[in-house]
This record gives structure tokens, C-alpha cells and sequence, in this order.
């Protein structure tokens, strides 16, 4: 029977969304247990947290200084020894997940099955490739543990506050590096919802135009609880942070509602968008490849219809 | 410092694919390979450490069939010094990748590695980092600035909550982000030149390299289509109907 280990992602002593969507493929496994492993310096907080999500049987912590930022040199020697004894190790597939998981995957000898969309049995996984242009199903062996990072926009958060899975402290027998160093993290800000989770998103691309311009996006955000996305052409051209780049190389969404504003559509976008809801496009030209899988479209000039916008909520 | 640098022929990023309709692979007859767009973010940034001095010797790596010459010799035209061209007409995976990575380093012995954070193909993210566990050095994910100075470096990764700044000692493997630099483009006396400069060539059997470990893909599939979507007219009828669906 398979036993799971989800690694646990979070950040200033919270846990992040994402953990729970892992959560949610691991459930899908129909394994007899799914493990949570918290490593932390202070593990306390994260681990009460991650106890309360539905469908976890135990929340396992290693307490140590060396853990107190995600440093993958650090944290992989950590889950390659946690995972003796489970069949399938899962992170969630965001930066944290993309790093960690291929270093501890190649400690423990086995590939390792990234983005995972759907799980069709206990070592059948579908995945996009091409930029989501193609979807493949791919075999892990069975012979050895599944290390897969979990497409984060495919999978629900699973549900929390029921559970209450008892907390266990682990240590495990790891030499761990001192070759890498963290520094320090700038954060963006915000006290808009997360891009990642947020169940509407307002993204603004090069039509918007400059810095400034980008002012008239957020107001939008902020005036129907929106989170602010950005194209890869916007975050080039400096509008925005880069944190806000939805798309292949940023970030994967699936929220309820995506409000594409002066956004053509570049492959390499409509990636990081394709499993939203609705997907409203708001573009001068009638011709973007952005119409084409837009549920409702809009021609028109943005700075217009924005304020029209405002005015018919 | 020698900085070797991972280069991979993968269908050009501008190319709409498609899958064949008996879902055995995609079409990729007749067209248009180019070089991993990360893998020439990469191989910009060995140059322009060369060009600082830092680096003294830039090697570009490829593992692939025999025709993958024609592409390693573009990278020899961008400025990399010489070539090494693993040849394999299977299909390499990453851990199979880090793995013949690994025997090149021990051969070579750069101080830095620099490979794309992923490659627009097979989308896994997972070679460098593979590499570097095996290898049991510091890897730098999703650098979008690189400083090296005092045998470390200190590198500026792009990460969901914003930019981290991390320090690694050398040797390491730094993979790339999009925003690192805007690689330069090919002149025509560089396509001259590169042509004779070395490339060394190595059969993928004779390094021992264990590569049964592979996942298996049995199936290829389009992803599933949206419907059609509707034309509005005015603000007013997007909200109208954005409310009806209960979204506003």
C-alpha cells in the first residue's frame, strides 16, 4: 500500500496554500496514510496548521537552526533520509517544490514526475509538456519510492479545520552542508490576495503601457477583491515586479475569474492561465490570440473601459 | 575558472505544437529546433564573466544525436570556447542528463555549471538541481543576477515570494532565470570562426553512465480544448454578464 509524504511549504512561520493542494493529489493516490514533514526552526505554528488539514494522518517536524530558510542544499540530505518507508514523496510545485524536490529525487537514485496534473493510478501521473501545448501520461516504477512535484493551479486546497493529526518530532541522521549561504529575501508587498490562490485575478500586459498606467489595474483589483497578475511583457518592460509574471516561466493560476487587460496571448502566457474559470480578454486589437480562448472578449481601449468598468459594478 | 555550460536542442519556443492524433508523440519532422531559450541566457552569462575576466574558459555541453554538432556550433559562434557533444540517439531525461553531467565535471573540473532552469520541451526543471545533489555542491536556482568574487557567488534567484539573495561557494551550479541578461545574437564572421574551433566528441556508452531509470511515457494527448467564447460590446454588458455568472 502506498504511504505519502507531503513536504510542507511556508513562509515567516505560515503555511503556504499550496501545501494543501499537494494534500489533495496525495489523497488522490488512495494511499492508507499521508504524511505531513514540517522542516522549520520553529515548527510549531506550521505544524498546527498543517494538522488541521483534512486527510493528513500525521504531521512529522524536524526542529533545526539550519532550517529556518528553504535552502535546498540544506533541506534535501533531510527528506531523502524522512522518506525511508514511503512509497511516494510530493512538494508542491512552486519555486520551494521546483527547487527541493530534483535534489533530494537524485539522493534517493529515482526520476522524479514534475507538474503533476492528475494522478490515474499509485505510479500513473498525467503531466503538460510543450508549455501545456501537449498533455502526457508517464509510468514511475513502481520498484521505488515517486518523487512528483504537484501542478498546484490543478488540484483543490484540501480542506481544513476538522483534522486535528497528531504532531511528531523526527530526527534524521543528515550531514548537512555549510557550502550555501541565505542572505536575505526582498518580498513585494501586498496586501492584496496571494496571485497563486486568489479566486479572481487582474492582469495587465505591455497595452497597459507604463508604471504609472498600471495604477488603473490595481484599483480594478482592489475594487473587486482581485489579486494583480502581469504578462512576462509588462514585467519586462519594469510596470511591475517580476513576482507577478503569470505564464510558463511565471506563475500557474487557475482562479475562478482571469480579467486580461492589453494582454496578447503569447503561447508562453495563456499557459500559466489555461485552467482558469472564466478568462475575459480586453484588448485594442480584435486579432489577438488572447480572443481565442477567452470565454468573453472585448475590443476596446482599456483606459476607457476601465473606468465604464468601475461604474457598472 | 573554467564554466562549463548545458546546451539543448529543443523545438523553437515560436513553433505551436501538436500532437500526433495516435498519441504517440508530437510532430517534430520538418520543424523548427533551436537552442533552449535558458540554455543561451545561460551561455551569455559564462561570456560575460569571461569578459570580466572571471572566466577563462567557456565549454558547451550537448547530449544528443549525431546532427546535434550543427546546433553546438552555434554556441561556439556566440563565443563558447569549444564543445563537448555527448552522443545518444535515445531520449535523455534529467536524472539520465545530471548523471552525464556529473562524468563530464569530474573530467573537466570547472568551478561553475551553468544550465537554463528548465527546458521549454519536456518543462521539468530538474537537471540542475539533480546535478548538484549528485555532485554534492551548492546549486542556485532561477538566477536572475550572478556575482562572483572571493571563490563564491552570490546570486539573486527568482522566487514566488520575491528575490532571494543566496551565497554559494564555488564550485556550483547556477541555473537561469529569464531576467539574467539578454543573450547577444550570432555575427557572421562568429559562424566562421566557430568553425574551427574544437569539438570533442564522446559516445554516450563509454562513460558508464546508468540511464534504465526512466520514466516511461505512454501516452500523448492535446490538452483539452475551451469552448467558444462570446464577443461583448460595452462595459456594461461584460458586468452584465460576468454577474450572471455570479463572478461579480
Amino acid at each position: 500500500m502506498s504511504k505519502i509524504l507531503v513536504i510542507a511549504e511556508h513562509l515567516n512561520g505560515k503555511l503556504n496554500p499550496s501545501t494543501a493542494r499537494a494534500v489533495s493529489a496525495a489523497a488522490a493516490v488512495k494511499g492508507e496514510a499521508i504524511d505531513v514533514l514540517v522542516l522549520a526552526d520553529n515548527v510549531d505554528a506550521i505544524a498546527a496548521e498543517a494538522a488541521r488539514i483534512e486527510g493528513v494522518s500525521k504531521v512529522l517536524t524536524i526542529a533545526r537552526a539550519e532550517n529556518a530558510h528553504p535552502l535546498a542544499a540544506v533541506l534535501a540530505p533531510q527528506v531523502a533520509k524522512a522518506a525511508a518507508g514511503y512509497s511516494h514523496v510530493f512538494f508542491p510545485s512552486t519555486t520551494f517544490g521546483k527547487d527541493v524536490a530534483p535534489r533530494a529525487a537524485a539522493l534517493l537514485g529515482v526520476a522524479q514526475v514534475s507538474d503533476v496534473m492528475s494522478v490515474e493510478s499509485a505510479h500513473t501521473f498525467k503531466r503538460p509538456i510543450y508549455a501545456g501545448n501537449a498533455i502526457v501520461t508517464v509510468e514511475a516504477n513502481p520498484a521505488h519510492a515517486v518523487v512528483a512535484t504537484i501542478r498546484t493551479a490543478s488540484w483543490p486546497a484540501a480542506a481544513t479545520g476538522a483534522n486535528s493529526a497528531p504532531v511528531e518530532a523526527v530526527s534524521v541522521d543528515a550531514a548537512l552542508p555549510t557550502h550555501t549561504r541565505f542572505v536575505n529575501l526582498q518580498q513585494g508587498k501586498s496586501d492584496r490576495p496571494d496571485l497563486q490562490s486568489a479566486s479572481k485575478v487582474v492582469s495587465g500586459g505591455r497595452g497597459v503601457g507604463s508604471k504609472e498606467n498600471f495604477e488603473i489595474i490595481f484599483k480594478l483589483a482592489d475594487k473587486i477583491g482581485a489579486a494583480v497578475g502581469a504578462s512576462r511583457a509588462a514585467v519586462d518592460a519594469g510596470y511591475v515586479p517580476n513576482e507577478l509574471q503569470v505564464g510558463q516561466t511565471g506563475k500557474i493560476i487557475a482562479p475562478e475569474l482571469y480579467l486580461a487587460f492589453g494582454i496578447s496571448g503569447a503561447i508562453q502566457h495563456l499557459t500559466g492561465i489555461k485552467d482558469a474559470g472564466t478568462i475575459v480578454a480586453i484588448n485594442k486589437d480584435g486579432e489577438a490570440p488572447i480572443f481565442e480562448i477567452a470565454d468573453i472578449g472585448l475590443v476596446g481601449d482599456l483606459f476607457k473601459l476601465i473606468p465604464d468598468i468601475e461604474q457598472a459594478l | 575558472m573554467k564554466i562549463l555550460v548545458g546546451y539543448k536542442r529543443v523545438v523553437d519556443f515560436n513553433v505551436r505544437i501538436q500532437v500526433k492524433p495516435d498519441g504517440t508523440g508530437v510532430m517534430t519532422d520538418g520543424v523548427k529546433l533551436s537552442a533552449n531559450p535558458f540554455d543561451d541566457i545561460a551561455l551569455e552569462e559564462a561570456l560575460r564573466l569571461r569578459e570580466k575576466g572571471i572566466a577563462t574558459e567557456v565549454v558547451v555541453v550537448g547530449i544528443g544525436p549525431a546532427d546535434l554538432t550543427a546546433h553546438l556550433r552555434n554556441g561556439l559562434a556566440m563565443g563558447a570556447n569549444r564543445a563537448i557533444h555527448v552522443v545518444t540517439a535515445d531520449e535523455v531525461q534529467p536524472l539520465t542528463a545530471a548523471r552525464t553531467l556529473l562524468k563530464l565535471v569530474e573530467k573537466e573540473q570547472p568551478e561553475l555549471v551553468i544550465l537554463g532552469k528548465q527546458a521549454i520541451d519536456d518543462d521539468a526543471n530538474q537537471t540542475g538541481q539533480m546535478l548538484a545533489a549528485l555532485w554534492d555542491r551548492p546549486q542556485a536556482t532561477f538566477a536572475s543576477k550572478v556575482e562572483i568574487a572571493d571563490g563564491k557567488a552570490t546570486v539573486t534567484r527568482e522566487v514566488d515570494a520575491g528575490l532571494e539573495t543566496i551565497e554559494a561557494q564555488l564550485p556550483a551550479v547556477i541555473t537561469t532565470d529569464l531576467r539574467l541578461n539578454e543573450p547577444r545574437f550570432i555575427k557572421l564572421p562568429d559562424i566562421m570562426k566557430a568553425k574551427s574551433k574544437p569539438i570533442d566528441t564522446i559516445e554516450f556508452g563509454s562513460l558508464g553512465v546508468e540511464a534504465h531509470d526512466q520514466l516511461k511515457t505512454t501516452q500523448y494527448a492535446a490538452p483539452p480544448k475551451r469552448s467558444k467564447g462570446v464577443m461583448v460590446k460595452d462595459a456594461a454588458e461584460l458586468v452584465a454578464a460576468l454577474k450572471q455568472k455570479g463572478l461579480l
